[in-house]
């Protein structure tokens, strides 16, 4: 882990794509290594853009972005992305598809085998390494996608609405995989959904946006303590929770149409 | 798609040809047209049976000539897609050149291509080239620009270089089109040898292939011999279209959606 200070630091931060509308306005947050900050808001509120100016896909206009204390290009190697699909090559087996980012690295085959095949088995993928994508339930993709993601051992984790084309019970449970892959591997997370209820399992800060342009409306602090176990979901303090940033949801919804 | 069951994918196919080959005799005795000029189908295998020592030495010296052309063109077109598919500039400055040759009619450059490849063997194989390039070059180019775009963005995230994200990403996710130019130019590539052999394969003296014979049979009229001929060239094609289903079979069945899924 770094030493003191944000692993991302957003500091007035503007974007907008070539000449269009402002996309995100007056970005201001302090990413502290181990947050889990979930972003959620209406369509079009520029949350999957935080994600591609964290990662360096994209360029911000104005403001500043620090990743890890350099640029986010640079940091590229300490963090991982997991799109909303799973896109895995489907050319290639589980197996080849969560060594990718090591190959990309130049790893040793007989490492990165071991390496892939260990994240593999930590998702509970084991029995599947040599199967193609075409194979796998949409759910077990995405299980092959985080593996890929975290074979690297990356100090942030940026997921991009990872669970939303899955059904409930899928999601609630890969959502319990994802926290507790977080209590072995220690990372940092910026997580992008729509769902209220996901936001609030996962995350211990939840950033509420409103659209046009995309700006912070609300920032709501989770206190449940991690690890985090299913009947959490169950107790009236998380449906309280729940409610609140429904309630802000809403609020910022009619900041929009206003 | 719904699969037809296999009794009527398999016997659709027969009942019609039979049908035609029916009609065919109706035809022959209702305008009682001579062998000469429409033999019957049987007269047409007869023919095949006494021609079989020339119609298959002919068939393999076409089949040779129509495979070393086609084998050129499945790597230099390989070859040159990349080229394009690798650079935006190289793309704009050669493809439009690229569209002239295609548009260029290969019986205008016959001559040219018998002087400087000089006649038989080499001239034909040219001409095959010639032929199958195209389709295998726009295809795989095709191919090589149709990456899923997240698919790059995850090859940008792990800080791939170029030349990875073109033999990890590119050209695994083009096998499927350039497997379809194969298929294409595997079509193409026996009436490519063929009218090779016809045009400039005589010239060579020797046995030739099927397209001197055709040369051969139609000025001796021996028509029945000419319909064998048609048949062995159909024969030849088949056996390269067959091959590159196999090939295509074999790169593909695992993991394109082209394939049905299997069953774990």
């Amino acid at each position: 882990m770094e030493a003191a200070g944000p692993i991302v630091k957003f500091t007035s931060l503007q974007k907008r794509y070539g000449d269009g509308p402002l996309v995100l306005d007056e970005i201001n947050l302090a990413v502290q290594p181990g947050d889990f900050v979930t972003f959620i808001g209406p369509s079009g509120c520029g949350k999957s853009t935080v994600l591609k100016l964290v990662s360096g896909l994209s360029p911000w206009t104005a403001g500043d972005l620090s990743v890890a204390g350099g640029r986010p290009r640079q940091a590229r190697d300490r963090q991982a992305f997991i799109f909303q699909d799973a896109t895995l090559l489907p050319w290639l087996t589980a197996q080849g598809n969560a060594e990718l980012p090591l190959r990309l690295r130049g790893v040793a085959a007989a490492e990165r085998r071991e390496k892939a095949a260990g994240m593999l088995a930590r998702v509970g993928l084991e029995k599947y390494t040599g199967y193609y994508p075409r194979q796998l339930s949409g759910g077990m993709k995405m299980r092959v996608s985080i593996a890929r993601a975290l074979t690297l051992q990356p100090q942030l984790l940026l997921l991009d609405e990872p669970f939303g084309a899955l059904d409930e019970m899928t999601r609630n449970r890969l959502n319990e995989q994802l926290l507790a892959l977080r209590e072995q591997l220690r990372f940092t997370a910026i997580f992008v959904t729509h769902s209220v209820s996901e936001a609030a399992f996962l995350s211990n800060r939840i950033i509420v946006m409103a659209a046009n342009p995309g700006r912070f409306h609300a920032e709501v602090r989770v206190d449940f303590p991690y690890p985090r176990r299913p009947e959490l979901r169950e107790r009236s303090e998380f449906q309280a929770k729940v409610n609140e940033v429904s309630r802000l949801l809403h609020q910022a919804e009619g900041a929009v149409s206003a | 798609m719904k699969k037809l069951p296999p009794i009527l994918a398999w016997g659709l196919p027969v009942v019609s040809g039979l049908l035609f080959v029916g009609l065919w005799y109706v035809v022959r005795a209702a305008s009682g047209l001579q062998s000469w000029i429409l033999p019957t189908p049987l007269e047409i295998i007869e023919a095949a049976w006494r021609e079989r020592a020339r119609l298959l030495a002919a068939a393999g010296n076409t089949a040779i000539g129509a495979l070393a052309g086609f084998l050129l063109a499945g790597a230099l077109g390989f070859v040159t897609a990349l080229l394009l598919g690798g650079s935006r500039a190289l793309r704009a400055g050669l493809y439009p050149w690229l569209l002239v040759l295609q548009m260029t009619p290969v019986i205008v450059l016959t001559p040219l291509i018998v002087l400087w490849a000089g006649p038989g063997l080499p001239g034909i194989i040219a001409i095959t080239w010639l032929i199958s390039f195209f389709p295998i070059v726009v295809n795989t180019t095709q191919g090589l620009l149709s990456t899923d775009m997240n698919h790059v963005a995850l090859f940008r995230m792990g800080n791939a270089s170029r030349l990875q994200e073109m033999l990890l990403l590119r050209v695994p996710s083009a096998m499927p089109y350039y497997l379809a130019g194969l298929r294409i130019a595997a079509t193409l590539a026996p009436i490519g040898a063929i009218f090779g052999e016809y045009m400039v394969g005589n010239s060579a003296g020797g046995t030739g292939g099927l397209g001197f014979l055709v040369y051969s049979y139609n000025t001796q009229i021996k028509i029945p011999a000419l319909f064998a001929t048609a048949l062995t060239s159909c024969i030849l094609g088949f056996i390269f279209v067959a091959a590159i289903a196999w090939l295509n079979w074999a790169v593909l069945h695992q993991w394109h959606d082209s394939f049905e899924r299997s069953e774990h």
